[in-house]
């Protein structure tokens, strides 16, 4: 386990230093935009953490409820936690790519908004968490808002799509086009990997801890 | 009666936050056998209780009533258990009737207010079926308690100090109650803070002391007494 | 059969509890009183203005309401731990969840009838030619509310910040039906067809449909205790 963790630890570092790397030496300065876009390499990687983060609570509070694992329950309060760090990056790199961009930190941009909600709803799932002193009712109360919580992520997605851009034309500016050079591309996706490996390296070193936590209570 | 235990709890455990509230205890109640749990305030009584309700879920260790387990099968343990706990799980709102129409459909059993009317006047509330619980006093919701767990025929019954509150009749009436609970072949597990007359209508007695049972005799084996003098030492030890 | 005859003998004891009380329906009219004046303040005596806001304030309005009221759905469950004795009655324990989100859609109804009443009268606006459609969403909105709500109660009812935690956990969840109703309603009151917003009608009722099916498959965890 210990090695496990060290290893995943040292790919992430080494895939972040190559991520780095490709995102401000190989890929292109882009033409419209200019410097500002490749904040992109960290805008994306990191939403896609967050909702792979919430997939896996949505699916550890299942296997808990089911199973009744105390193994189960730390993944899932592991990888929210772990998720709501990452979608407050993916907030604040969107505004900070949006000042230059839009003229404004804030723009209700439908991707914004989603992860904004996205946001305060696993806040809220990590404060249940917190307010509920006996370990096995936390676990069991969590993992109900956690499958309700996923199930909501479709809804909000396009609730909140169609909200923007019904009676109104579709937004200006669309970060990430879909015709992508293939540099910008392999860019991204480097930084994906990367970004997952450092996702996977603190959820077991957060699992690790709840784990340690757990046996220092029942001892 | 050589059947199996109604009641049969092995090395059961409870911890509770850092906690530890039951450590290991093994304990049967066989079929119509009743036994009294002595504890200190925060010995486990009430946990062993809930434990065996199927409101609490153990941390190690297991517990099986009327050979159904009070984890893995929490329907089939509830279908045969009795609770009277701390709270008497009466509506102050609704009447003394009300409450047991209400519970007995919930039930999913027949709610016909004859039934209800009996069983009313088994605990001598017939005359009060259509005063709300509220207007009651502390003795009268007990009854009105014990009424709603006879009207849904438990096999087993787990109660936590149920004397408490009563007068003196309505205790005679529970030990009658108990009595013929017991000949039906019904188990009871009771918890009580008495040395004396709540024992009556008991066969054993263990004590429990810091979350273990410290001692598990037959109630004629011990005077109240000598029973005073046992439950002093194991609840120093606990100190 | 006898499901349906257990959620009925909940929804039909919250009822008469709340009969005998009145506390949560008195207070909760008083409180779309308040609403009504609030908003009133809020926007000033402009009529446009007031007419232009009017979807949004009445679900406004009605979620508040909700907050309120729904919160309280299991406060008559803690007295003498009656919670306790609805889990250890033998039987599906997601017939209380049906009978408390019943007794509560009758509840949410009640105080948003009395909401667009007092709407219709204060801001004086005509909606009767509206009223079919805006009763359709309002019905499909007030399911997805109630089912999620009723869920939550019970999930904050025994956490000491449950008056705080309560709205906290609801709201973000009832982002989807909070949009979906407040342009559904603004595409009603604007005299639209109910076909020009299909496809916010179809994201209500697939969100109804979500929540009521997870809150009956998840009830049970909550009620353990």
């Amino acid at each position: 386990m210990a090695t496990a963790s060290r290893v995943l630890g040292w790919l992430a570092a080494l895939g972040l230093a190559g991520g780095l790397a490709m995102g401000f030496g190989v890929a292109p300065r882009e033409t419209t935009q200019g410097f500002v876009q490749r904040i992109m390499y960290l805008h994306v990687p990191t939403a896609w953490v967050a909702y792979l983060a919430f997939g896996v609570v949505f699916v550890a509070s299942i296997v808990y409820l089911a199973r009744r694992t105390d193994a189960a329950d730390r993944v899932a309060h592991a990888s929210a936690e772990v998720g709501v760090v990452f979608t407050g990056l993916t907030i604040a790199a969107g505004s900070i790519w949006g000042k230059p961009t839009w003229g404004t930190w804030w723009t209700w941009d439908a991707r914004l908004t989603s992860v904004a909600v996205l946001f305060v709803m696993y806040l809220g799932y990590l404060l249940l968490r917190g307010m509920i002193e006996e370990p096995e009712r936390g676990a069991r109360y969590a993992a109900v808002l956690g499958i309700i919580a996923a199930l909501d992520v479709p809804l909000v997605h396009f609730s909140v799509y169609w909200w923007r851009t019904l009676h109104q034309p579709p937004s200006v500016m669309k970060p990430g086009a879909p015709t992508m050079p293939p540099v910008i591309l392999a860019t991204l996706l480097v930084n994906v990997v990367a970004f997952t490996l450092l996702y996977l390296y603190f959820v077991t070193k957060r699992v690790e801890l709840l784990r340690r936590e757990q046996e220092a209570r029942l001892a | 009666m050589t059947a199996d235990p109604l009641i049969r709890v092995t090395g059961l455990t409870k911890v509770f936050g850092n906690a530890l509230i039951l450590d290991g205890v093994t304990i049967e109640v066989k079929a119509g056998e009743a036994v009294a749990l002595l504890g200190a305030n925060g010995a486990g009584k009430t946990t062993l209780l809930k434990v065996l309700a199927t409101i609490t879920r153990p941390t190690r260790g297991s517990a099986t009533v009327a050979g159904h387990d009070c984890v893995r099968d929490a329907e089939g343990v509830r279908r045969h258990v009795g609770l009277i706990a701390h709270g008497s799980y009466l509506y102050e709102d609704l009447t003394a009737i009300e409450n047991l129409r209400f519970w007995s459909a919930f039930a999913g059993r027949d709610a016909r207010d004859a039934a209800l009317q009996a069983a009313l006047t088994d605990v001598e509330l017939d005359a009060f079926a259509d005063e709300r619980v509220r207007s009651f006093s502390a003795g009268m919701k007990r009854r009105l308690a014990l009424a709603r767990v006879a009207m849904l025929e438990p096999t087993v019954l787990l109660l936590d100090e149920p004397f408490s509150a009563l007068d003196q009749r309505a205790r005679k009436w529970l030990e009658e109650y108990l009595g013929s609970f017991k000949d039906r072949g019904g188990a009871v597990m009771m918890a009580t803070h008495s040395f004396s007359r709540d024992l009556q209508i008991t066969d054993r007695v263990a004590i429990l002391a810091a979350g273990k049972i410290a001692l598990d005799t037959p109630r004629s084996a011990v005077s109240p007494d000598e029973l005073r003098r046992l439950y002093a030492l194991h609840t120093e030890d606990l100190a | 059969m006898s499901f349906a005859r257990r959620a009925w003998a909940v929804t039909w004891k919250d009822v008469l509890v709340e009969r005998r009380s009145k506390e949560t329906l008195n207070a909760l009219v008083f409180f779309a009183l308040l609403l009504l004046f609030a908003f009133q303040f809020a926007l000033g005596p402009d009529r446009d203005r007031l007419a232009q806001a009017m979807p949004g304030l009445l679900w406004l309005g009605f979620i508040l309401s909700g907050l309120l009221g729904l919160g309280r759905t299991f406060v008559t469950e803690r007295e003498n731990d009656c919670w306790e004795a609805l889990l250890l009655t033998p039987g599906d324990k997601s017939a209380v969840y049906v009978g408390k989100l019943a007794g509560n859609l009758l509840l949410m109804f009640t105080v948003e009838a009395l909401l667009i009443a007092l709407f219709a009268v204060f801001f004086n606006v005509d909606l009767s030619a509206a009223l079919p459609a805006l009763t359709l969403v309002v019905a499909l909105g007030t399911v997805g509310l109630a089912a999620v709500g009723t869920l939550f109660a019970a999930m904050t009812a025994n956490i000491r910040a449950r008056e705080l935690l309560f709205p906290i956990l609801l709201l973000p969840v009832q982002v989807p039906v909070l949009l979906g109703t407040v342009k559904a309603t603004e595409a009603v009151l604007a005299g639209e067809p109910l076909a020009a917003v299909a496809q916010w009608l179809k994201l209500l009722v697939a969100a109804d449909l979500i929540y009521v099916v997870s809150g009956l498959l998840t009830f049970d965890f909550i009620l353990e205790g």
